[in-house]
């Protein structure tokens, strides 16, 4: 089977590959292109875990193929901090010890990022509906939820 | 003893120490291991629940272009029979065959061969050319029809241990475990009041959300070294020896971070299968599981039939309890029946009582730890009945617990007696707690529950070095599941008297630090954490000797205070303090560089007690369940750092909130998972729960240097009785069986 | 005399006999006692966990035992 040549845009920089047609994007991301911030959890869509931003819209890297990455931009985990340092809603998740095992919080930070972009304000249920789709079996998710509130918090005052 | 006293670092939750490279995609997990030439590995499993096995041949996949290696059970040498694999393991032969089907597949999903090519793709394609003769059999699902004397065997050579007498048939029973004081009949006879009950409640899975994975590769010299998901890298190398009859010190394991276990990564699926592709292939090869060979295939925990009777007398004075416990095994001999035994009673003041459990084998993944394994079925069931107990009396739940709970001195119903233990300050600070007092919102109802830990101890070993600006290292092996490392930097600054931000706390390979048991049993910040601080306790001797040297005094004139030696109060030296970096600026002229160390077996690990209550809303039209309200209250001892261990609890609650009312391994007639995925094996979302509100009790372990207790597995105990009795008082249907799921909801509200 | 309990899945290997009473000085000596009574008891013995005076041992060794001591053998705790 011959593969496809892929040209898109990964965290603001050009990328090209070859993929296997019915590849993946999680696959090709992290087996090929090493970018494995972006983590596994089912790989049918249903834990958030491998959570990117295609063209600023919240999607599971495992329900996108590889080949319809071509003329996209995606930001994945590695793209939320910034030269300046870490991303408010990361410095959340540290101070209010909002991970424990740490393997679903980049999809969380994603997740985070893209309810944020859109919603600067959004209230807890907001909040517990738009990370439905992220599972986390560590933390009961309470002080995920803060750490969104703070960030929420920090990022208008930023503003 | 230790004293609750005002620490400077232990009680604080600073940042952890790895957490920046957790939250920007940086921390390595064991898929995340990349080798150059690197193969993947892939299993073939079975596709019937029970079925001799007679014959595999691979010739056809090894033949495949791009296929590098391909073994079925025949191919693993090791595994005897009889011998301890390790914590969490069972019998190492077992594991051997489950890893690896020898002549009987005795589950869905069980492996039976394995392949190494150079795409995934291929090794999939490679699997469906293994060729596999199976006879089928009948499928052994029920717990209690498997105790049956004419149930089909898993396993003819299994005759039921512990029994009086060796039985002359083999059954699926493999084995029983009784535990009994004073006379059961004589103490029904004092009470006014007798419950009894049986409690279903079906397997669960831990759910971690990282799938297992790891990566091997075999040298020339035949010397290995493995990356993988464990909470004990030590015990992964040893079951792998045992498994594949190789040397200890061939074989190198490197723990990854690791993305979740809750007991679930105690013992070993991939690593040996990827070893022996890796030696057969002569290339590095990396195994990650599927969720749904996560759900298949590793180790849930097991699914229960209890059965309950409980007497009391009008002022809840419990006169006698009756258990009789059965938990499914998997397909191989190890349901936690022990310690399900030992708890079911264990928070309360019992006089006559009499325990029988029962370990069954059935044609399901072989069980595995899963946070207190075998107490939250077990204390299900008394906790109902507790409840049940209290409304006929008409008795405050808390009350009735008070007026039975265990403390200093009560004799545990496995034999000894409790030293210093927090149930009462728990059962008090519930009753005291706003939500309690608060009144229960309308239509709901609200449900209480006590839990149960032992917590172990076992073996750990640390290393503490100092570099020369006097910044700390800690060298351990235990695998930071859930933020151990800050734990530990915290004890050592406590102890050296350094800033936080000055200790660095490493997890070490199998051939960087000594031994470590597994991360589990709630051992870590306890046992570990002993061994830091006596590590920490050696720099600080040394330091003292080197600082009497250096100033020409004897060592015991020499004290530690804040992180610097100085003279003892008295001694009149005219010297300057010596910190850790003043020693190392001239360990040079006094030994050498500052390595302090500890090894231990840990004893001492205090029990955990719990208090939980819930407000619970039923929808009567849907049998939907919402959590309105959560309180955890646990004895930690001491809480090193706090928001880690709140943490562990709102964690607990949430597994435990979720085998209540959603999660279950659902079979069908043949014996095949029907919902091995998230989307139908139901955890809790974030927005299935509210905030959890916990409150620490501190009732310090006189066993620890700074009285931790062990917080991890607790938490998962109340929450299943919680939510049932919530469910109760919100509908008043009394429901024996978890899940509280809709349809059992409204069947049950059906047929009330 | 220190006094030592048996669970019951230790019963087949002390013909019924729940308790005992010894003397010894700490936990070694104790399964050399109980290995003299009842010999092959000890590999049985390596199987379960020991509380000595109400602290739990998952392997004791050199644990002392006093005149006063309670000894009860339990089942080995896991954990997750």
């Amino acid at each position: 089977m011959s593969k496809v040549h892929v040209q898109t845009t990964i965290n603001g920089e050009a990328v090209e590959y070859l993929c296997e047609p019915q590849q993946s994007f999680l696959d090709v991301l992290r087996e090929d292109l090493l970018k494995q911030g972006t983590k596994e959890g089912c790989a049918t869509g249903d834990c958030g875990a491998c959570s990117v931003l295609l063209d600023g819209r919240l999607v599971c890297a495992c329900l996108m193929l590889g080949v319809e990455a071509e003329g996209r931009t995606l930001t994945t985990i590695e793209g939320i901090a910034s030269d300046d340092g870490l991303h408010p809603i990361q410095q959340k998740f540290l101070e209010h010890a909002a991970l424990q095992c740490g393997i679903c919080t980049p999809g969380f930070i994603v997740a985070t990022k893209a309810l944020l972009d859109k919603n600067p304000n959004p209230d807890e249920t907001t909040i517990r509906y738009w990370l439905a789709g992220n599972l986390c079996r560590c933390t009961g998710y309470d002080k995920i939820v803060r750490a969104v509130q703070a960030a929420a918090e920090e990022l208008a005052q930023e503003a | 003893m230790a004293e609750a006293v005002d620490y400077k670092y232990i009680g604080t939750s600073p940042v952890r120490p790895d957490g920046v490279d957790k939250v920007t995609g940086r921390a390595q997990f064991a898929a995340d291991q990349n080798m150059p030439n690197t193969l993947y590995g892939k299993i073939l499993r079975s596709p019937h629940a029970h079925a001799n096995i007679k014959s595999v041949d691979v010739s056809k996949a090894l033949a495949m272009e791009g296929v590098y290696a391909a073994v079925s059970g025949a191919d693993f040498p090791g595994g005897a029979r009889g011998k301890v694999g390790g914590e969490g393991g069972g019998d190492i032969g077992d594991v051997a065959r489950n890893i690896m089907a020898r002549d009987k597949a005795l589950y869905h999903g069980h492996a039976v061969a394995a392949v190494a090519a150079t795409s995934l793709t291929i090794a999939d394609a490679a699997l469906a050319m293994i060729d596999v003769e199976y006879e089928t059999l009948a499928p052994v699902l029920d717990v209690v029809a498997a105790m049956a004397a004419d149930s089909p065997l898993l396993d003819a050579t299994n005759f039921t241990k512990n029994l009086p007498e060796t039985p002359d048939k083999p059954s699926n029973i493999a084995s029983v475990t009784v535990l009994t004081r004073g006379n059961v009949d004589e103490g029904f006879e004092q009470a006014d009041v007798t419950v009894e009950g049986e409690y279903h409640i079906p397997m669960a899975h831990q759910g971690y959300i990282e799938p297992h994975a790891c990566t091997a590769t075999v040298n020339e010299e035949g010397k290995a070294t493995v990356w993988c998901s464990t909470q004990g890298h030590f015990e992964f190398r040893s079951m792998t020896s045992k498994i594949l009859d190789w040397k200890v010190g061939d074989l190198k394991f490197i723990p990854a971070e690791i993305g979740g276990g809750f007991g679930g990564k105690t013992t070993v699926y991939l690593e040996p299968v990827a070893v022996l592709l890796s030696k057969l292939a002569g290339r590095p090869v990396k195994m990650m599981m599927s969720r749904e060979e996560v759900f298949r295939a590793t180790g849930p925990t097991s699914g229960s039939v209890c059965r309950v009777k409980v007497g009391a007398k009008k002022d809840g004075t419990i006169t006698a309890a009756k258990a009789w416990l059965a938990y499914e095994a998997g397909a191989f001999a190890g349901a936690p029946i022990g310690p399900g035994a030992m708890a079911i009673f264990a928070p309360y003041v019992l006089e006559n009582f009499h325990v029988e459990a029962h370990d069954v084998l059935v044609n399901k993944p072989k069980v595995a730890a899963y946070r207190a394994p075998g107490a939250p079925q077990s204390m299900h069931a008394m906790e109902i009945a507790l409840d049940d107990i209290a409304r006929e009396i008409g008795m405050d739940p808390l009350d009735l617990r008070l007026k039975n709970a265990a403390s200093e001195g009560t004799r545990a119903p496995y034999g000894p007696k409790f030293p210093a233990i927090g149930f009462k300050e728990c059962l008090e600070a519930a009753k005291a707690h706003p939500n309690y007092t608060a009144p229960v919102p309308e239509g709901a109802g609200r449900g209480v529950a006590a839990g149960f830990w032992f917590n172990i101890g076992m073996q750990s070993s640390a290393e503490v070095r100092i570099n020369e600006d006097g910044t700390v290292i800690i060298m351990e092996g235990n695998p930071d599941i859930g933020g151990s490392r800050a734990s530990m930097c915290l004890m050592a600054a406590e102890t050296l008297g350094v800033d936080y931000e000055r200790v660095k706390a490493y997890i070490g390979d199998t051939e960087s630090t000594g031994f470590c048991n597994v991360t589990g049993g709630s051992r870590t910040t306890f046992a570990t954490g002993m061994a830091v601080v006596q590590a920490c306790e050696d720099i600080i001797a040394q330091c003292k000797a080197r600082a009497a040297a250096t100033w020409g005094v004897d060592e015991d004139q020499v004290e530690w205070e804040d992180g610097q030696a100085i003279p003892a109060p008295g001694v009149n030296a005219d010297v300057t303090p010596m910190s850790l970096a003043d020693v190392m600026a001239s360990a040079h002229k006094t030994g050498g560089p500052l390595l302090g160390r500890a090894s231990l077996n840990a004893s001492g690990a205090g029990a955990s007690f719990s208090v939980n209550f819930v407000d619970l809303m039923v929808d009567k039209e849907t049998g939907k369940v919402d959590v309105l309200a959560f309180t955890a209250i646990q004895d930690a001892g001491t809480a090193i750092h706090p928001a880690y261990v709140e943490g562990q609890m709102q964690g607990g609650a949430a597994q435990g909130l979720g085998w209540a009312l959603n999660e279950e391994y659902i079979y069908d007639a043949d014996g095949v998972m029907e919902n091995a995925g998230f989307l139908d094996y139901r955890v809790p979302v974030a927005s299935d729960l509210p905030m959890i509100d916990c409150q620490i009790i501190e009732v310090p372990n006189p066993r620890h240097p700074y009285g931790v207790r062990g917080v991890g597995e607790t938490p998962i105990v109340a929450p299943l009785a919680a939510a049932a009795n919530a469910v109760r008082a919100a509908t008043g249907v009394r429901i024996n069986d978890l899940p509280l799921s809709p349809p059992n909801i409204l069947a049950a509200i059906d047929s009330d | 005399m220190a006094r030592i309990v048996f669970h019951d899945q230790l019963l087949p290997a002390t013909n019924g006999e729940r308790e005992i009473e010894v003397t010894v000085e700490n936990y070694r000596d104790l399964l050399v006692v109980l290995e003299a009574r009842w010999p092959g008891i000890g590999e049985r013995l390596a199987k379960s966990a020991v509380a000595i005076d109400g602290q739990i041992y998952q392997d004791a060794f050199l644990e002392p035992i006093a005149a006063n001591s309670e000894v009860f053998f339990m089942s080995r705790i896991e954990g997750g």
